[in-house]
């Protein structure tokens, strides 16, 4: 091995023991596959430093790096910078040790990683930790430990933390005040120390002199708007409905069971506004200017479950609604306007139209909000690892405070703990092949049985409504009972319902036969196949109303409001069937392994179940909103019902669940459901009624046109041809909403975008592992240090 | 809690604290088999009692709205039993009796408590430090959620 000619760091003479044991010429085999990187690496150093580590490259080789290959020091004009008055001995140790002596491509990734990222960092809310003193870390909770060293320091501590916080901007202020970990009177003082600071700092050379009458006015105008603000919000915060059932509720189950109720929460509000923003600018006005036909059937009890009879006529579905505009002060016969009358004219059909789409187009927003945001909380790059400390740190629910519920988390724990050291053991001896073959048969079997029961189901389904078509069909020709009529229409809502209520406990019975490897898996595989059944029937009924176009309908012809008809019906089946399946599901299962079986266990609440449930409703209502504006406040009628009755049956039948349920990922989940597959169909209906589907001729405010859009686009004619001064507006509707390139260019940016942040997120991930090896090899310093002390200053003879 | 303690009228800023008893046997709190370290933790002496600023310290961190970071903080010295800044296994083994009601045998709870350190500790010293502690609360997104007591 050749003697490196002297450089800048005299490492190598005195070097006695660590000589590599790779050859020169396999350290150069091994180099020159960085040979890029060096030079890309080497063309932003300086000349000197480019020296230095070409000749150490060709030496120098810590123990340490020999296993993993990494033969050089990248940092070594660094350290040199840092500490000009280190001895070269000392330097010689701080080259040699293990987080110093990383391969130089590691390190050019992690220094370039930093280098590009430090101003983004930087504009982020939280200051970058090097740049927070020392006073708010936690030990800043220790500091009155240090009291023998005096008050001087602690209001040198309290100075310098002043003076750090001044520095920030006033977001990043605000962040950090408040995530210090000081008590409330000491954050109290330091706002006000850094308010009266501000203020001095606005004016250097007027430090005491009194506000201006107008500054005066200004400040209590704005105390006095920001302590009205926070009452308004506190106000917010105590009206939120159902506060002290959640507590309840989260008192004895957990997080787990409290977020069905708190996604029940979401969808209320959903419907909420959906009905509100309906209710005014739809209903509302229409129920002011009624139409000339009046409703001659008389209210009977049926009408509630089949809204049939005599809700046909009424506000409730589509066919009331007038096509003409309502109020208008130009009445087309005696084509003379009187417009001073101080009459709003109000276009019934355009109303209608822009209402559904606007409220849709808003609850579209806020769903993708919702997601990204729930997505943002629950989703952490690299969070593979590290079951066991996330169970032992983040299992234990605070929330639940009943002592049997309590004791039920302790078994629960131990449980899960016991299962994953199972687990362990059991990875640790891979499974035999005869094994691996049964599981597989067994799996095979098991999607097989779930595909065939749907594709039974959806063949049953289809079947069905084509018979009872035919025989709605006959008895109208019969002459029977129009009660008699009515009553047949509620054969298929009874019939599909069912079907969601058998299906799932089959799919849980296969599950349970199926014995996944782990339980989140079963809980996904339960509820893809469960939402797979719904979809595809709710996809193959929707394909059944618009095809058939309905014949029920003895009035008018007016297919729509049978569709609403129909909806409707589906709707309260769904609520009567869920009322069903919480009576024997869980009241008369408690009776039986209660009082037949002895057994003390209580049936446990399925939440995956009882969630899908809710999102299949929720379908429903967007299905109908076009045809029945109405179905909002039927399904804000069903989810207060539900919220009470499937509390009070969890309160009296059911126990916490003892599978491991991670909420908040769960959560996501949930809305991510909700958005896709039943937002996202509901859409795909609503906009194929709305551009494709032609309107029936006798009802409804669409009567005359060939499609609903078509509506629309009459309007914009009409707007072109009285004020030729917008082109622009008809313009904007020629070229962008019609023309469909518009849209694929949209899609192809949106793609790209996506494709970008997948890279990004993958390049984290690495960064990511690289630091932790950093990190670790960190860690081996201080091994390495101890170790090196205790040669230079023990009695050891042999030292490495 | 204490009206006899506890006066009305805090505009004089009165140096009143509740001792320890008083406040582990709420009712949000009775139960907890932490309760000890939560009261400790918040407490300005290190024995639990507490002022009526830390009282409202202490369900601040635990509502909802607190930030990751405090709740990490908090969360940190509460695990941590025998307040030397590190969570060793003593800690660790403590933490496991208090969470499984003493059930698990000294075996299981020796596995799980290297598990544990082998899976969070980084810098390899043998015990969690701050920086562990919340790298590996920063993987749970449940943390937010547990770590939570609704009043």
């Amino acid at each position: 091995m050749t003697q490196p000619v002297s450089f800048t760091l005299h490492v190598l003479e005195s070097r006695d023991g660590a000589s590599p044991d790779l050859s020169l010429c396999d350290e150069s085999a091994v180099h020159n596959s960085f040979q890029q990187l060096l030079q890309e690496q080497s063309m932003e150093e300086p000349e000197l430093e480019l020296e230095e580590l070409e000749l150490q490259e060709l030496t120098l080789g810590g123990r340490e790096n020999l296993a993993a290959g990494h033969t050089e020091a990248w940092e070594e004009p660094e350290s040199r910078r840092e500490h000009p008055d280190f001895s070269s001995a000392t330097l010689l140790i701080l080259a040699d040790m293990p987080s110093r002596t990383i391969g130089r491509s590691q390190g050019a990734i992690i220094s370039q990683f930093y280098n590009r990222t430090v101003k983004l960092r930087r504009r982020s809310s939280r200051p970058p930790l090097r740049q927070v003193s020392r006073s708010a870390r936690p030990s800043l909770r220790q500091y009155d430990l240090e009291l023998d060293s005096g008050h001087a320091e602690q209001k040198d501590t309290h100075s310098l933390l002043v003076k750090e916080l001044q520095s920030l901007s006033s977001s990043q202020r605000s962040h950090m005040l408040q995530a210090m970990p000081v008590s409330l009177a000491e954050k109290r003082s330091l706002r006000q120390e850094l308010g009266g600071h501000r203020s001095t700092l606005r004016k250097p050379d007027k430090t005491r002199r009194p506000l201006s009458c107008c500054g005066q006015l200004k400040h209590v105008f704005l105390t006095g708007f920001r302590s009205l603000w926070d009452g308004f919000l506190s106000l917010l915060h105590s009206l939120q409905p159902w506060h002290h059932s959640l507590k309840q509720i989260s008192g004895r189950f957990g997080s787990s069971v409290l977020s069905y109720f708190l996604f029940l929460k979401t969808l209320l509000m959903f419907n909420i506004f959906l009905f509100l923003t309906l209710l005014i600018f739809v209903v509302a006005t229409q129920a002011a200017y009624p139409p000339a036909t009046k409703n001659s059937r008389l209210f009977t009890g049926l009408e509630l479950l089949t809204g049939a009879g005599s809700f046909t006529q009424t506000l409730m579905y589509y066919g009331y609604y007038s096509n003409f505009t309502l109020n208008d002060p130009c009445t087309p016969v005696s084509s003379s306007c009187q417009p001073g009358r101080g009459h709003l004219p109000y276009n019934m059909p355009l109303a209608y139209v822009f209402t559904i789409g606007v409220s849709f187009f808003i609850t579209c927003i806020l769903l993708v909000y919702s997601m990204s945001r729930s997505f943002g909380e629950s989703y952490r790059v690299g969070s593979t690892s590290g079951d066991f400390a996330i169970k032992v740190f983040c299992a234990w629910d605070y929330k639940v405070i009943q002592r049997r519920s309590v004791r039920l988390q302790n078994e629960n724990i131990r449980t899960q703990l016991k299962e994953l050291l199972g687990e362990q053991q059991s990875k640790s001896r891979p499974m035999s092949l005869c094994r691996k073959l049964g599981r597989m048969v067994v799996l095979s079997l098991a999607w097989a049985v779930s595909v065939g029961t749907v594709v039974g189901c959806i063949v049953a389904v289809y079947y069905f409504a084509e018979h009872m078509l035919k025989v709605h069909r006959d008895s109208r020709d019969e002459e029977s009972s129009e009660a008699q009529q009515e009553a047949l229409l509620l054969a298929l809502p009874v019939v599909v319902s069912l079907m969601n209520l058998v299906m799932p406990y089959l799919y849980n019975l296969l599950a349970a036969w199926e014995k996944q490897e782990s339980p989140a898996l079963e809980v996904y595989v339960a509820i893809f196949r469960n939402l797979i059944l719904k979809m595809i029937v709710l996809g193959l009924l929707c394909y059944h109303w618009l095809s058939r176009k309905m014949g029920y309908s003895t009035e008018d012809n007016c297919w729509e409001t049978s569709v609403g008809q129909e909806l409707y019906r589906f709707v309260v089946m769904d609520f009567v069937f869920t009322l069903l399946d919480t009576f024997l599901g869980e009241l008369l299962w408690r009776l039986i392994l209660e009082k037949r079986l002895m057994r003390k266990q209580r049936p446990e609440f399925d939440i995956a179940r009882n969630v899908l449930e809710l999102i299949y409703g929720q379908t429903l209502t967007w299905l109908g909103v076009l045809f029945c504006p109405l179905l909002p406040a039927v399904q804000i009628l069903k989810l207060v019902l539900l919220f009470y009755i499937k509390k009070t049956s969890l309160m009296k039948n059911c126990q916490s669940p003892s599978k491991l349920w991670r909420a908040s990922h769960m959560s996501t989940v949930f809305i991510t459901l909700l958005c896709f597959p039943s937002f996202l169909g509901a859409a795909i209906f609503l906009s194929y009624t709305i551009w494709a589907v032609k309107p029936s001729i006798a009802c409804g405010p669409f009567r005359m046109q060939e499609t609903i859009y078509e509506s629309g686009k009459t309007w914009i004619q009409e707007l072109e041809k009285s004020s030729p001064n917008i082109t622009w507006f008809t313009w904007i509707h020629q070229h962008l909403v019609e023309n469909t390139f518009f849209l694929f260019f949209v899609s192809g940016v949106l793609l790209a975008v996506i494709y970008l942040q997948i890279q990004v997120v993958k390049g984290h991930r690495r960064i990511i592992c690289l630091l932790k090896e950093q990190i670790a090899h960190e860690g081996e310093d201080k091994v390495f240090l101890i170790q090196k002390l205790q040669c230079i200053y023990g009695k050891q003879e042999t030292c490495p | 809690m204490a009206p006899n303690i506890v006066p009305m009228d805090y505009t004089k800023d009165p140096d009143v604290k509740l001792p320890i008893q008083l406040i582990i046997n709420m009712p949000e709190l009775k139960e907890n088999p932490f309760k000890e370290r939560i009261v400790e933790a918040f407490s300005e002496d290190g024995d639990g009692n507490l002022s009526f600023n830390d009282f409202v310290d202490m369900f601040s961190v635990l509502s909802e709205m607190a930030p990751r970071e405090l709740k990490a903080i908090y969360a940190f010295k509460i695990y941590d039993f025998n307040t030397d800044n590190f969570i060793c296994k003593s800690d660790l083994e403590k933490t496991l009796n208090k969470l499984t009601r003493e059930e698990l045998t000294a075996e299981e709870i020796t596995l799980v408590c290297e598990k544990v350190i082998e899976e969070a500790d980084m810098d390899g010293d043998g015990k969690l430090a701050f920086a562990d502690f919340e790298n590996m609360i920063s993987k749970a997104p449940d943390f937010l959620s547990t770590f939570h007591i609704r009043i």
